[in-house]
């Protein structure tokens, strides 16, 4: 019951999903629409869990006063806010021009956007580092991203030639390889989507 | 609220950037801060945007069906009770058979058949040079780059070539994507640095 009905489920869902491609009756959509709305839902339902856990994890370094756990403080006091906000006037809480979307925008925005800027510099270092092995694969990347980068950038006479060859890069040797790739992902997700089916792959259902 | 909004985000905008110069109280503060705000919002918005029309409205429209899965729903909440977490492996597995299923046709066509049916090209195009040299290399290009992934067999003599010749191609890709995230990064970069020295301190207009 604990393991064999599970594997049941994964199998009958499973193959139900594979049969609804090839017999597109309006009973089979029927049922596909409802069951991808439930696994939106489940999905939303974990998130709950998620937020328990990080909860969780944040109180009991607080509680056990751990290295930094001032720090946890804030996460705590962030997300309560969030929650507050967004459910104590019901579903008018994030309309635009609440509190609740003013944090979105004076805290979670700025925050992200640097967060992602900051890579800027560190892949400018390793771009370097790439640079200075010296072999001839490293090479070969720095160029073609150099290209890339310096084609919307004006170069004069030579603006012409770039832009030319920046776009046969991308749509001639990086589709290549870039094919090569899609397929490899493809036929290694068709044939974990199969173990999974049959029960063979079975990772998902954790330890008893 | 718009100036305080402004020193707020800029004050938090400095602290992550002091991350460049090390690990350091001010930069935490503003990581511990985002965590919490980022789950909050997401939960906050995904529930009313997603939750309440998927589940709610639509258990009020009488569509009942919908009870099924905030159903399984629930039994996913109930791994927070060890004597019966068990349970919630029932959505796990409707949720993993349904994409596994769901992918199984999906990667094999797009990813699988498409992707072959558009590498079966003409190696040699009349009358047009670059078509049939574009050709061959993106037929070269793709099949050395399998070739590489290829692992039941030792990469050595002709074999070992094409896969090098693979990596050569992957490399260029690899190249590509590089030079793209590089520039969409300093864009994010300069956008930072425009709100800080234009919004905030009013230096560039």
């Amino acid at each position: 019951m604990r393991r064999q009905l599970p594997i049941l489920i994964v199998f009958v869902s499973g193959v139900f999903m594979v049969i609804q491609y090839f017999i597109p009756h309006e009973s089979f959509e029927f049922i596909y629409e409802y069951a991808m709305d439930w696994i939106i839902i489940i999905g939303i339902f974990a998130m709950l869990l998620g937020l328990w856990s990080l909860t969780r994890a944040s109180v009991s370094k607080v509680q056990a006063k751990a290295p930094g756990w001032g720090f946890s403080v804030m996460t705590l006091v962030g997300l309560a806010t969030m929650l507050f906000l967004g459910f104590y006037k019901g579903n008018k809480s994030i309309a635009e021009g609440t509190f609740f979307m003013d944090l979105f925008w004076y805290i979670y925005t700025p925050i992200q956007a640097t967060m992602f800027s900051l890579l800027a510099f560190y892949i400018a270092s390793a771009a370097y580092r790439s640079f200075r092995v010296r072999t001839v694969l490293a090479t070969i990347l720095l160029v073609t991203a150099l290209i890339i980068m310096l084609r919307l950038i004006p170069l004069g006479p030579i603006s012409g030639v770039n832009q030319w060859l920046a776009s046969w890069i991308l749509t001639v040797p990086n589709m290549a390889a870039k094919r090569a790739i899609w397929i490899g992902v493809g036929l290694g997700a068709t044939a974990t989507a199969l173990k999974i089916i049959f029960g063979i792959e079975r990772a998902y259902m954790g330890k008893d | 609220m718009e100036t305080i909004g402004i020193w707020i985000a800029a004050l938090l905008t400095l602290g992550i950037f002091s991350f460049l110069y090390k690990d350091n109280p001010f930069y935490k503060f503003c990581e511990s801060l985002f965590v919490g705000i980022s789950a909050g919002y997401w939960f906050v918005t995904t529930f009313w945007q997603v939750f309440m029309p998927k589940l709610a409205d639509n258990l009020v429209a009488g569509r009942l069906y919908y009870i099924i899965g905030g159903v399984f729903g629930v039994l996913m909440l109930l791994r927070l009770f060890p004597k019966i977490g068990w349970l919630s492996r029932w959505s796990l597995a409707l949720v993993v058979g349904t994409t596994a299923g769901l992918y199984f046709t999906r990667y094999l066509v797009s990813n699988g058949m498409i992707q072959v049916q558009n590498t079966i090209i003409p190696l040699y195009v009349k009358g047009n040079l670059s078509q049939t040299i574009g050709n061959l290399v993106i037929v070269i290009g793709t099949f050395s780059g399998l070739i590489y992934f290829f692992f039941s067999k030792e990469h050595k003599g002709a074999f070992g070539g094409l896969a090098k010749l693979g990596i050569w191609f992957l490399m260029l890709s690899f190249g590509a994507s590089f030079g793209y995230t590089v520039m969409s990064r300093m864009s994010l970069l300069i956008g930072r640095m425009d709100f800080l020295l234009g919004t905030w301190l009013g230096l560039i207009r």
